[in-house]
C-alpha cells in the first residue's frame, strides 16, 4: 500500500472494526495485538470441526451451570416403583435402578465432572508452567533436581499412580482431583522448560537482564507469558483426559462415590444392567464421550491457530 | 533431446486469492548449457521442477506447451514420468545435508536408480555404484559408499548427489542452486565437475543461479528471470551488452577492488519490469 | 572410527542408566511414601479392629512400624532387594508370587492389543499422509479424535452389548470358558500359548475366542495415539528434500512413500509405539475389569477395593518399573536403529 493510499485521520474513524483489526499496516500497539487476536479468531471460525466443539463445549458449561433450573426431577429423588424405566415422557433417558431420573443425574453429573477439570486444570497448569519457566531459565542443578522429580512422576502410568494416591488418601472426588492434579503437571513442566530454554537466551531477555531485572521478574514478566500459548493448547487438550480419567476412577469405584451422579460411578454402578436395561449404562457412557469429544475437537482447532510449529 | 516450454504458468491458491509464481515462461533447448538466473521467487526453480513435474503438490501447472522429446510432460502418466525422472533427465537440488536421504548410505542411493532404471541384481547395482562414485571423483568411492550422508562432508554429498543423477544416463540434467550451499573452493571443484561430466556426455545442462557471473561464465546461453517471466535471453558471451535494465543493474552489483565506490548500487526497481514486455 | 562410535554409545548407556535408577529410586520412594500415608493401618488391617493393645504393640514392632520412616524404608529396600513386597491380605500370598502369576495374561492381552493397533495404525496413518486433505484424511482425523474422547470402558462395555449380548458372536467375560478352567497346564501363564503348546486345541479356541474382545478394546485405546503419529511423522517426511530427490531419481510413488519416507520415520515410530505399549497398561487395568480379565490390572483394582494396601503398591511399582523399561527400550531401539544417532 503506497502512502497516498492510506486513509486520512479523519476517514479512519469511518472505517469498521474489520478493517481496523486487518490493518497491514498498524498504527498502534493495541492495534497489533487486537489485530492479530481477531486474526486467529478467524482461523479458528474457519475450522467448521473446532467450531462445533467450541459449541459444544459451552453448551456442556451452561447446561451443567443451569442443572437445578433444567433438570425435571431431584437427582437423587428414588422411586423404587419406576426403577429402570425405559425412556419415556416422564422420563426422556429413563430411570436408573433406584427409580432416579437419568437426564437429572446427567445433568448434575455434569457439574461434578466439570468441576473437577477445572479444579485440576486451576492446580496443575500454574504449577508445571512454573516449575517448567524456574528450571529452564535458572538451569543448573535446580534444573536437574526439577527435571529428576518430574522424571519420577512420568514414569507411572498416570491412572495407576492416580489410583495408587486415591487408595491412600480415601476415595472421593477430592482426592481424585488431587491425584489427577499430581499426575498431570509433568508435561506442563516439560512443556513450559522447552518453551523457556529456547527464550532464554534471545537478546531481549538479555536486555531486561541488564536493566538490572531480578530473575523473578525476568520469569514472571517475560518468560511466563511466552510459554504460555503452548500450555493453553496442552490444557485444552488435556481437559479430555482428565475428563476420562476422572470416568475411570469413578467406574473403579476411587472417585465420586455413590450416590453421586458422576458420569463414570453411574456406569459402575449399573453396569450388571447391560444385558437388559442397556440404556442405563449407556446415557452416562455417551455424555462421557460427547464431553470429551467436545474438548478433543476444540483442543485440536486450538493448535492449530495457537501453535507456532503447526502452523 | 529436444525441451520446449511455451507459455508456461505456475500459481499457488492462498488465502488471498491466487498467487501466481511463474507468469507465462517459454524456451526451447537442446543439448546446450543453459543457465537461469534471477532472485529468489523469480520462478527460476519453479520453472525447473516443472520439467519433472516435481513442484509442490498444492501448485496449479498450466502451459501451452511443455514437451521433452515427444512426451507432454503435463498429461504424462506416472509411468510416462517415471521413464523421464531419472532416465531422461536428472535434478540436482542445493544442499546435500537435506537432500539425501539421511537412513540410507551413499552406495544403497546411488545403486538404487541402478536398479530401476537398468534392471541390475542387487549386487552389480551395488558394484555399478561404486563404479559411479569413482567417476565423480570420490577417492576411496568404495569406503565412502558404506557412509550416511550426516558422514559425508557438503561436497562429498554433492558428488553423491552428481553420481546418483548420473545412474540412469540421462540426456539432461538440472542443477538447482547446486553449488550455493558449499564453500566457495569446493564450489568451483563442483561445477568444473558438472561441465566436465556434461561435455563429455553430450548432455544438456540447466544450470540455475542466483550468481550471474557464474552462470554466464559456464553457460552457452543465459535467461534472465525477474517476477515470474523472463525479462532476457541472452547469449553468455554477449551478457555485457545485454539491454534490460535489471540484467544490468544485476551486471553492476558486484564490488571491484580496482575500481572502488563509496556506495554500492542499489537496483532501482521499475513496477513495469514484472509487466509483459 | 567405530572406536570412537562404541566410546560415544557407550557414555551415552552410562549416563542413561546413571538417571534410570535415580527415577526408579524415585519411583520404589514415591510408592513407599504412598503405602505410609494411607488412613488404614496395617496394624489393624492384620489384628482386626478389636485386637487388645499389647497385641497392636506387638504386630506394630514386628511389622518395624515403631522404626523411624528412614529405617522403614531400608528396611523396604532390603525386602525389595530379594524380591519380598509383602504378603497379599486378599490372597494371602506373597505378592511376588501374586504378580508372576496375574502378570503373563496381561502381557498377552497387552501384547496382542498392540500388534493389532500397530497393523491397522500405521498403514492408515501412512496413507493419510500421502494424500493430505483427501476425504479418508478426514475420516482418519475424525476417528482417531473421537478413539482418543472414548474411555476405554466404555468401549469395553459398548462391545459386550453389541458382540455379546446382542449378536452372541463371542463370548463375555473371563479368561476361557468353564469346561476349560484348570484344563491346561500352566507353562507361560499366557492361555492360548499354553493350549497351542499342549495341544488342548479345545480349550485353545476358547481362550482366543475370549481374548478378541479385550484385545480390540485396546487396540482401539492406542489406535488413534499410533495413527496420529504415524501420519504427522509421515508427512513431515513427505515434505523433505529427500523425497524430492527420490522422485527425480525416478522411484516409484510406492516405493518413496514406504522406502524413502517410511524408512525415515520408521525408528521415531519404534518410539511412538513403545510409548504406546507402556499406555496399554493403563487401559489393561480398566479393560480387565470390565471382562473380569485375571490380569495385573485386575488384580490392582480388587486389591484396591479391599484396601489390600502391600498388593497394590507391589503392583503398581511393578507396572512402574515396566513403564521405564519400555521407555528405555524406546530410547535404545532409537540409538541402535537411526544411524544418525549411532
Amino acid at each position: 500500500m503506497s502512502d497516498g493510499a492510506k486513509p486520512l485521520a479523519g476517514a479512519r474513524a469511518r472505517l469498521s472494526w474489520h478493517e481496523w483489526l486487518l490493518d497491514e499496516e498498524p498504527s498502534s500497539r493495541r492495534q497489533t495485538v487486537w489485530g492479530e487476536f481477531y486474526r486467529k479468531c478467524r482461523r479458528f471460525a474457519a475450522n467448521r470441526l473446532a467450531m462445533g466443539g467450541l459449541i459444544a463445549v459451552l453448551l456442556l458449561v451452561v447446561l451443567s451451570l443451569l442443572a437445578p433450573v433444567l433438570a425435571p426431577y431431584d437427582p437423587h429423588a428414588q422411586a423404587l416403583a419406576s426403577r429402570l424405566a425405559p425412556p419415556s415422557a416422564a422420563h426422556w433417558l429413563g430411570t436408573d435402578e433406584l427409580g432416579r431420573d437419568l437426564l437429572s443425574r446427567l445433568l448434575y453429573g455434569g457439574r461434578i465432572t466439570l468441576g473437577m477439570v477445572v479444579a485440576v486444570v486451576v492446580l496443575v497448569a500454574p504449577f508445571g508452567l512454573l516449575v517448567g519457566c524456574v528450571a529452564g531459565y535458572l538451569g543448573g542443578l535446580t534444573d536437574r533436581i526439577l527435571m529428576r522429580l518430574t522424571d519420577i512422576f512420568l514414569a507411572f502410568p498416570r491412572l495407576i499412580l492416580a489410583l495408587a494416591f486415591v487408595a491412600a488418601l480415601k476415595p472421593g472426588i477430592g482426592s481424585a482431583v488431587i491425584a489427577i492434579a499430581l499426575t498431570s503437571w509433568p508435561p506442563y513442566a516439560r512443556l513450559a522448560r522447552a518453551d523457556t530454554l529456547t527464550i532464554r537466551d534471545a537478546d531481549f531477555i538479555a536486555a531486561v537482564r541488564l536493566a538490572g531485572a531480578s530473575a523473578g521478574r525476568i520469569i514472571l514478566r517475560h518468560i511466563v507469558p511466552l510459554a504460555l500459548s503452548s500450555v493453553i493448547v496442552r490444557v485444552s487438550l488435556d481437559m479430555a483426559g482428565i475428563i476420562i480419567t476422572a470416568a475411570g476412577l469413578g467406574f473403579l469405584g476411587m472417585g465420586a462415590q455413590p450416590p453421586a451422579s458422576e458420569w463414570g460411578t453411574m456406569i459402575a454402578t449399573s453396569r450388571d444392567y447391560i444385558l437388559e436395561q442397556w440404556w442405563v449404562p449407556a446415557a452416562p457412557g455417551i455424555a462421557i464421550f460427547v464431553a470429551a469429544f467436545a474438548f478433543n475437537l476444540l483442543g485440536d482447532g486450538l493448535r492449530d491457530v495457537l501453535d507456532p510449529k503447526a502452523r | 533431446m529436444q525441451l520446449e516450454i511455451e507459455d508456461l504458468h505456475i500459481g499457488f491458491p492462498g488465502p488471498r486469492g491466487f498467487a501466481p509464481a511463474v507468469r507465462g515462461v517459454s524456451f526451447a533447448m537442446g543439448a546446450e548449457k543453459l543457465g537461469i538466473v534471477g532472485e529468489s521467487g523469480s520462478g527460476k526453480s519453479l520453472t525447473a521442477r516443472a520439467i519433472l513435474r516435481l513442484t509442490p503438490p498444492n501448485a496449479v501447472l498450466r502451459a501451452k506447451r511443455l514437451r521433452f522429446d515427444d512426451i507432454d510432460v503435463l498429461s504424462a502418466s506416472p509411468r510416462a514420468l517415471g521413464a523421464i525422472r531419472g532416465r531422461r533427465a536428472g535434478l540436482i537440488l542445493q544442499d546435500p545435508k537435506f537432500a539425501l536421504n539421511p537412513v540410507m548410505t551413499a552406495g544403497e542411493q546411488v545403486a538404487e536408480p541402478l536398479r530401476l532404471h537398468k534392471g541390475l541384481s542387487r549386487r552389480a547395482a551395488r558394484a555399478a555404484a561404486v563404479e559411479m562414485l569413482a567417476q565423480v571423483r570420490i577417492n576411496d568411492p568404495a569406503a565412502v559408499a558404506h557412509r550416511y550422508p550426516h558422514e559425508l562432508s557438503g561436497g562429498m554429498g554433492q558428488r553423491v548427489m552428481i553420481a546418483m543423477m548420473l545412474a540412469g544416463d540421462p540426456e539432461l540434467l538440472i542443477a538447482d542452486e547446486a553449488t550455493s550451499a558449499l564453500d566457495a573452493t569446493v564450489q568451483a571443484e563442483i561445477l568444473r565437475l558438472i561441465e566436465d561430466l556434461v561435455s563429455r556426455r553430450g548432455m544438456g545442462l540447466i544450470l540455475i543461479s542466483h550468481d550471474l557471473p557464474l552462470v554466464s561464465h559456464f553457460c552457452d546461453r543465459v535467461l534472465v528471470m525477474y517476477a515470474g517471466r523472463v525479462v532476457e535471453a541472452v547469449p553468455a558471451a554477449e551478457l555485457r551488452k545485454s539491454r534490460h535494465p535489471y540484467t544490468q543493474g544485476l551486471l553492476l552489483c558486484p564490488p571491484s577492488l580496482m575500481r572502488p565506490r563509496a556506495r554500492l548500487p542499489v537496483l532501482a526497481r521499475q513496477p513495469d519490469w514484472a509487466e509483459v514486455a | 572410527m567405530n572406536g570412537r562410535r562404541d566410546a560415544g554409545r557407550l557414555r551415552v548407556l552410562s549416563t542413561s542408566a546413571a538417571s534410570i535408577s535415580i527415577t526408579l529410586f524415585g519411583l520404589i520412594l514415591v510408592t513407599f511414601l504412598i503405602g505410609r500415608v494411607m488412613p488404614i493401618d496395617p496394624v489393624v488391617a492384620v489384628a482386626g479392629d478389636h485386637a487388645p493393645p499389647d497385641v497392636v504393640a506387638r504386630i506394630r514392632s514386628e511389622l518395624g512400624l515403631d522404626r523411624p520412616l528412614a529405617v522403614q524404608f531400608l528396611i523396604y529396600l532390603r525386602h525389595l532387594a530379594v524380591g519380598d513386597l509383602g504378603r497379599s491380605v486378599m490372597t494371602s500370598h506373597a505378592v511376588t508370587a501374586d504378580i508372576l502369576q496375574y502378570f503373563p495374561p496381561t502381557f498377552e492381552l497387552a501384547t496382542s492389543a498392540i500388534i493389532l493397533a500397530v497393523l491397522v495404525g500405521v498403514p492408515a496413518g501412512v496413507l493419510a499422509a500421502s494424500r493430505p486433505g483427501s476425504r479418508f484424511d478426514h475420516l482418519v482425523r475424525a476417528v482417531s479424535l473421537a478413539g482418543q474422547s472414548v474411555p476405554v470402558f466404555v468401549l469395553g462395555l459398548l462391545f459386550l452389548l453389541i458382540l455379546y449380548v446382542k449378536l452372541g458372536w463371542l463370548p463375555g467375560s473371563g479368561q476361557v470358558g468353564i469346561t476349560y478352567e484348570g484344563v491346561v497346564p500352566p507353562i507361560t501363564r499366557m492361555l492360548v500359548v499354553d493350549a497351542a503348546l499342549t495341544g488342548h486345541w479345545g480349550a485353545f479356541w476358547s481362550a482366543l475366542s475370549h481374548l478378541v474382545q479385550p484385545a480390540l478394546v485396546l487396540a482401539l485405546f492406542s489406535l488413534a495415539y499410533i495413527t496420529r503419529m504415524t501420519r504427522a511423522f509421515m508427512f513431515e517426511a513427505l515434505g523433505s528434500e529427500y523425497v524430492i530427490t527420490a522422485r527425480a531419481k525416478g522411484v516409484p510413488e510406492w516405493l518413496v512413500l514406504w522406502r524413502h519416507a517410511f524408512g525415515n520415520v520408521s525408528v521415531g515410530l519404534v518410539t511412538v509405539i513403545a510409548l504406546a505399549y507402556a499406555s496399554l497398561l493403563e487401559g489393561a487395568v480398566l479393560t480387565e475389569t470390565v471382562f473380569s480379565w485375571p490380569g495385573l490390572g485386575l488384580y490392582l483394582t480388587t486389591s484396591l477395593l479391599n484396601a489390600d494396601m502391600n498388593a497394590v503398591l507391589g503392583a503398581t511399582m511393578v507396572i512402574g518399573c515396566i513403564y521405564i523399561g519400555l521407555n528405555l527400550l524406546a530410547d535404545f531401539a532409537y540409538r541402535l536403529l537411526d544411524p544418525r544417532v549411532r
